[in-house]
């Protein structure tokens, strides 16, 4: 158990030195020069060029700039933009607008795609299970923008039942309909492995142990078969929350709502290196982290998983 | 089928417990058939009006090769059947049909009165629950047992069937049990509320020939101090002889000869016995006298008109090919389906044994 963890704890510091080295060598390698970006249109004296450019280690090479980064980053340090402003404390109020989306749709995506599977499961071969199926396919084939749109304007303008833009109506009238659209997305997924992982293990020997001790076929299905059936089913919803909680762009886009995928993409837009480099180093951390919970989670659940 | 056959399968009544005084019958069945339902195609029967009585106590041991319908038998008995396959006929444990019983009423009698232990016990035991859960949860749902209780109850249990340090062993999941202890596990819980019937389909198949030993050791024990009947489901003739008080022979879907023990190993009548006898390897047989059956048992669907047995058997004769035999009464209290008996009296192949003594094929060699 403990060798299992830190074999994944190893493997995530390597990735995580990977990733940010990638991401951090990209922006940086970006036409356009972040200085003048930030002036705009307006001149800036030589000296003031030159200051920033020294002050932001824009003149050593870029593995260089790379170990200055780490090394901040290693004291807790983000960095900050061009003027001036922390990177985590531009993500501390984007946080919470985040961390309550993904939740929420999460929690739609696991309940209902859990629930649905189960029922084509045990429904399978009827119109249910061919309408769940069906459901959740062309939920899945709809571009996310498109879903988003479209729920914005019919539930949103037309029918008026959920806020249609914005957070100020707060939580949970705000994020119901942007959860929604997230959630739609994982809910194919959820509910196929579950429907599958159902159907296999109903068909198990050790249920027809349990049918042969005198077991409700209630008992069996809740004790027995739902808990080996969820198995890769949480596996994925698991690292889907890290995901998620990479921030959903596009949704937080559509919705207005001011995330810290809302952040990072203004940051993209307005060549903030720093930003984007922060941004996307807090979101590696955070779905690192969420994958090595993921496999401590399953190896509780499943205990041939367990190595000593 | 169509071969004009009429009459009836029932079992001929008989006393072959020369021990034990009036014998009262807990399961009895009768005409059983099974058969496999196939979508857009006609059902293949794989199990045709078998009838056998299990007395008080006693062990009846069904023995057939795979396909022999064997095992569908005692599924179908327990009504554990999966939806595919259709049953007909009776099969009344203490007088009520099992067969016509509701779901509710069979989950009564499953797992208290009629319990069963499965052959390969890695995957007939849920991987993800702990050995000692899944004994407890019997004596929990049957006889409503607090958690802590139903876990006292499993230890001893589990000391019973002699796993060492039960207490600790009660949380261990079955991947960390070796398959004997596995099966001592899945014996545990059959016993656990002391059942009328225990069904034993292939309890030591995938086992090693001294854990089998032990194993079947363990079974007689535990149904003698239980006093359960015991229906052993087997392929392995050796193991019945050592362990049953009656064998009845299943051959394509029907019992073809049904005795008490002894005289069945000593003066087989059907063909098909004499030449299951002939290959089981013995250690006071020389080397290379084995005599296999020739060809190989037909599948459901493809069994033969006639007698079953007629394509392989060595004494077939034109009628056998057109005629089914009905199981008939013969000498010792045995029933027998064949229109030419072999002459008890006449002496078995030479290289056979009275009743073998080591009970094990060469396939069934200790696995590496």
């Amino acid at each position: 158990m403990t060798s299992l963890l830190l074999r994944r704890l190893l493997e995530a510091v390597l990735v995580f030195f990977g990733v940010t080295l990638v991401i951090y060598v990209m922006v940086y390698t970006l036409p356009g020069d972040p200085v003048s970006a930030l002036a705009g249109d307006r001149p800036l004296t030589p000296s003031v060029v030159a200051a920033l450019r020294e002050q932001h280690h824009l003149d050593e090479p870029v593995l260089a700039q790379y170990g200055h980064y780490l090394a901040g980053l290693f004291h807790g340090d983000l960095g900050a933009d061009f003027s001036g402003v922390p990177v985590a404390e531009q993500m501390a109020d984007r946080w919470p607008v985040t961390v309550r989306l993904a939740l929420t749709a999460w929690g739609v995506e696991a309940v209902v795609g859990i629930a649905l599977g189960v029922l084509a499961a045990l429904r399978r071969g009827t119109w249910t299970d061919r309408a769940v199926l069906a459901f959740t396919t062309a939920a899945v084939s709809v571009p996310v923008f498109v879903l988003g749109y479209t729920a914005q304007v019919l539930l949103g303008v037309r029918l008026g039942w959920f806020p249609v833009a914005g957070d100020s109506a707060g939580w949970p009238s705000a994020y119901v309909l942007p959860a929604l659209v997230v959630a739609v997305f994982g809910l194919a997924s959820v509910s196929r492995l579950v429907r599958a992982e159902v159907i296999d293990n109903l068909s198990a020997d050790y249920v027809r142990t349990a049918a042969a001790k005198g077991l409700s076929r209630r008992r069996t299905l809740l004790v027995h078969v739902l808990r080996n059936s969820l198995l890769p089913a949480v596996t994925y919803l698991a690292v889907d929350l890290g995901l998620l909680l990479g921030g959903t762009v596009i949704v937080e886009g559509v919705f207005n709502l001011p995330g810290v995928g809302q952040l990072l993409f203004q940051a993209v837009q307005a060549h903030t290196g720093p930003t984007v480099v922060g941004v996307a180093t807090a979101l590696i951390l955070v779905f690192l982290a969420v994958s090595v919970l993921v496999d401590l989670l399953n190896s509780l659940l499943d205990p041939r998983i367990r190595r000593d | 089928m169509a071969d004009g056959e009429s009459g009836s399968t029932r079992e001929v009544g008989h006393d072959p417990q020369p021990h034990g005084g009036v014998r009262v019958p807990v399961l009895e069945v009768e005409d059983l058939s099974v058969e496999l339902l196939r979508p857009g195609g006609t059902p293949h029967l794989a199990v045709e009006r078998v009838s056998f009585t299990l007395y008080e106590s006693e062990t009846l041991a069904l023995i057939g090769e795979s396909g022999s319908g064997k095992s569908l038998t005692a599924m179908a008995v327990l009504g554990l059947l999966p939806g595919n396959v259709r049953a007909s006929g009776s099969a009344r444990y203490r007088g009520t049909d099992l067969l016509t019983l509701s779901e509710a009423g069979l989950r009564a009698l499953r797992g208290k009165h009629l319990a069963t232990v499965f052959q390969d016990s890695l995957s007939a035991l849920n991987p993800t629950l702990t050995v000692g859960f899944q004994i407890a949860e019997v004596l929990r749902v049957h006889r409503g047992l607090s958690r802590r209780a139903a876990r006292s109850a499993a230890v001893d249990l589990l000391d019973r069937v002699r796993i060492p340090d039960p207490a600790r062993r009660y949380g261990d999941h079955p991947h960390q049990f070796s398959g004997g202890m596995r099966q001592r596990a899945m014996i545990a819980m059959a016993v656990a509320l002391g059942p009328d019937v225990l069904i034993a389909d292939e309890p030591t198949t995938a086992l090693d020939v001294t854990v089998q030993a032990q194993i079947m050791e363990l079974l007689a024990e535990l149904r003698e101090e239980h006093r359960s009947a015991l229906l052993l489901i087997t392929h392995d003739l050796g193991l019945a002889a050592g362990t049953a008080d009656r064998v009845a022979l299943m051959y394509a879907g029907r019992i073809v000869e049904q005795a008490p023990a002894v005289p069945l190993y000593e003066r087989p009548a059907h063909p098909y016995t004499r030449g299951l006898l002939n290959a089981v390897p013995s250690l006071d047989a020389p080397v290379g006298g084995l005599v296999p059956v020739p060809g190989a048992p037909p599948a459901p669907g493809a069994f033969p008109g006639g007698c079953v047995f007629h394509p392989r058997c060595p004494s077939a004769r034109d009628r056998c090919a057109t005629q089914r035999p009905e199981l008939e009464a013969g000498a010792d209290g045995r029933t027998t389906a064949c229109h030419y008996p072999l002459d008890p009296l006449d002496p078995p192949g030479p290289q056979r044994p009275s009743v073998p003594k080591n009970p094990h094929g060469p396939q069934e060699a200790p696995r590496a």
